[in-house]
């Protein structure tokens, strides 16, 4: 998968209050929660984010509630990936779980800036930032989770186990 | 080399002798639980998955609690989903209004998750039971998808941090103070992926409520766990309650932590957690001059019959401010009923307070006390984010029961002994 795209740059400890603010959680309509996505951040986010966008950001991305509608309103924004110093350990698995990509890399998060043109390859964790002709490394995802991701996403995964065992 | 009681419940359920830190592992788990807003994803997920039954029904639990009594037409169709699908997998374990509580409030109480258990639910705060010597994490809604199909679940085996409290716990000091003076000194991602274990004289002496707040709010230090060793007042809060059996699990001698803290209670004040991150914390004599406009005494954190005495404490024969609105929200229906019992409600209605039925409410900005465009809370909540409880221009001060009291009464943020 191609993933190339102008970055938003955000910094530490974005939590999901911010991601997408629990006075839009009475609706789990991908589509709805896009439209605010960031809002409290950037009020004007949801508007002027373009289909493969990506986002940057520091430490602790998506810290706060385990509200799985935050990397759904990231992807049905359109952002094509989050890349962060690091991420709060539920939004983590969730992005996993619902095909949202999502790459550690310390040194993306400090060097890349907002109007960035950046590329990615997820498989080989590389990521090239065009505008500045660098690239940077990003923490290798645990062979369990690539296998997750193979099968389409948790619900996918879990799906063919239960055929295995005989359950369906 | 021994291990943590984290280590050792997760060997447990992952049918092994020991895990070390770093491992993925498949565990069973004792109970899964969401609530109003990530069950109804859960459910979409659970129904692509093509079983016709969850794994157990005794073992998935539904609590509508953050918007109900629905607070709107969409929050009663998120709430009408959760109600089918209880029904019609005949799950036992499905609290309608009436009968409810904050979920963490209520699972505790109820006995439904006891020592040594494994518990994941679609809620960050699920981490609660820590307190009472279980295993628990949030995890989010296609997590508790599958969980609800396999009754097992993935997860990565956590170092553990040891913080040890000493020290005699100075008057008008709580579990809320310790765990905000703990989230303060090592910060909001202090123990990111990692579990917290507290232990030492001061938790020891704590009760069950003081200890389920402190192992509440670990995951407003990233942490995926916190937990208390089981002891003589787990045992009394358990016996009789517990729906199902329960094992104590406790820590080796020479157990492995990455870090270990030593905090001294006897040097603490009452704390506040300033807007917009948990970790802002200062003592209260620091703050004081800060005006309110309304404090919230309730939440997973602090909703239960200790934060509830301890407000009425300090609010008889007193009244609110006024320029604020208290608004006092038990945890759960026996706990409601009890503080009427106790008297307590005659107290917070003569001082001019607010009595509301359980709910999440305002903790998450969802009804019940939603702040304007630069309003001032108190609140014994857990969160602080930007626009948590309401207009993202208002803030959200973190405290104890009795600053919130105190804090009500004078108007402005106050230290307990002011009112005293
Ligand atoms: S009381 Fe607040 S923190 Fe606790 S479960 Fe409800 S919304 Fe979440």
């Amino acid at each position: 998968m191609e993933i190339k795209g102008k970055i938003w740059k955000f910094g530490n400890d974005v939590d999901t209050d911010v991601i997408i603010p629990a006075r839009y959680l009475n609706t789990s309509d991908p589509g709805e929660l896009a439209g605010h996505c960031m809002e409290d951040a950037d009020p004007l986010f949801a508007k002027k984010v373009r289909p493969g966008d990506i986002i940057v950001a520091g430490k602790n991305f998506g810290c706060g509630s385990s509200r799985e509608h935050a990397p759904i309103a990231i992807k049905a924004a359109g952002v094509s990936c989050v890349i962060a110093r690091t991420f709060a350990r539920i939004f983590y698995r969730n992005a996993f779980n619902i095909g949202l990509p999502i790459l550690e890399s310390a040194e993306a998060a400090g060097k890349i800036q907002e109007g960035d043109e950046v590329a990615v390859d997820l498989e080989g964790g590389i990521i090239t930032n065009i505008t500045r002709n660098e690239t940077y490394r990003a923490t290798r995802v645990p062979p369990f989770m690539q296998q997750i991701i193979a099968a389409g996403g948790l619900i996918n995964y879990v799906a063919e186990r239960m055929k295995k065992r005989g359950d369906t | 080399m021994g291990m943590t009681i984290t280590e050792k419940i997760l060997a447990a359920h992952a049918g092994r002798d020991r895990v070390e830190p770093g491992e993925l592992i498949n565990v069973k788990i004792d109970l899964a639980l969401g609530n109003d807003i990530t069950a109804p994803v859960a459910i979409r997920e659970f129904e692509k998955i093509g079983v016709d039954r969850v794994f157990d029904r005794e073992r998935v639990v539904l609590v509508p609690d953050h918007f109900v009594p629905n607070k709107d037409i969409k929050s009663a169709e998120q709430s009408k989903i959760l109600k089918e699908f209880a029904r019609k997998h005949g799950l036992t374990h499905y609290y309608e209004v009436g009968r409810m509580g904050i979920e963490h409030c209520l699972l505790p109480e109820q006995g439904l998750v006891g020592p040594g258990d494994l518990i994941i639910g679609a809620d960050s705060h699920t981490c609660t039971y820590g307190g009472l010597g279980a295993f628990s994490t949030g995890v989010g809604s296609t997590d508790l998808a599958a969980a609800m199909a396999l009754g097992e679940t993935w997860l990565k085996v956590p170092e553990s941090i040891k913080f040890v409290y000493y020290g005699e716990m100075p008057d008008w000091v709580s579990g809320k103070d310790l765990i905000l003076y703990t989230i303060g000194r090592i910060g909001v991602d202090g123990a990111l992926y990692m579990a917290m274990e507290f232990t030492g004289p001061a938790v020891e002496g704590m009760s069950m409520d003081g200890r389920l707040t402190m192992a509440n709010m670990a995951v407003e230090a990233g942490a995926k766990n916190g937990i208390v060793a089981p002891d003589g007042v787990t045992r009394r809060y358990v016996e009789g309650r517990a729906k199902r059996p329960y094992v104590f699990y406790a820590s080796d001698p020479d157990a492995r932590f990455a870090r270990e803290y030593h905090f001294d209670v006897s040097k603490m004040e009452p704390a506040v957690a300033l807007p917009h991150l948990p970790e802002n914390v200062r003592p209260v004599s620091e703050v004081l001059n800060i005006t309110i406009d309304q404090a919230v005494i309730g939440s997973c954190t602090n909703g239960r019959m200790d934060d509830l005495r301890e407000a009425a404490r300090l609010l008889k024969g007193r009244r609110v401010n006024g320029n604020v609105r208290l608004i006092i929200i038990p945890g759960t229906q026996e706990i409601y009923r009890q503080a009427m019992r106790e008297g307590l409600f005659e107290i917070f209605l003569d001082s001019g307070a607010a009595i509301s039925t359980p709910t999440c409410g305002p903790c998450l900005g969802g009804h019940m006390g939603i702040l304007a465009e630069g309003e001032r809370c108190i609140a014994t909540t857990n969160r602080n984010f930007v626009g948590r409880m309401g207009h993202p221009g208002s803030e959200v001060y973190l405290a104890g029961p009795a600053v919130a009291a105190a804090s009500a009464v004078m108007g402005r943020i106050a230290h307990p002994r002011e009112v005293e």
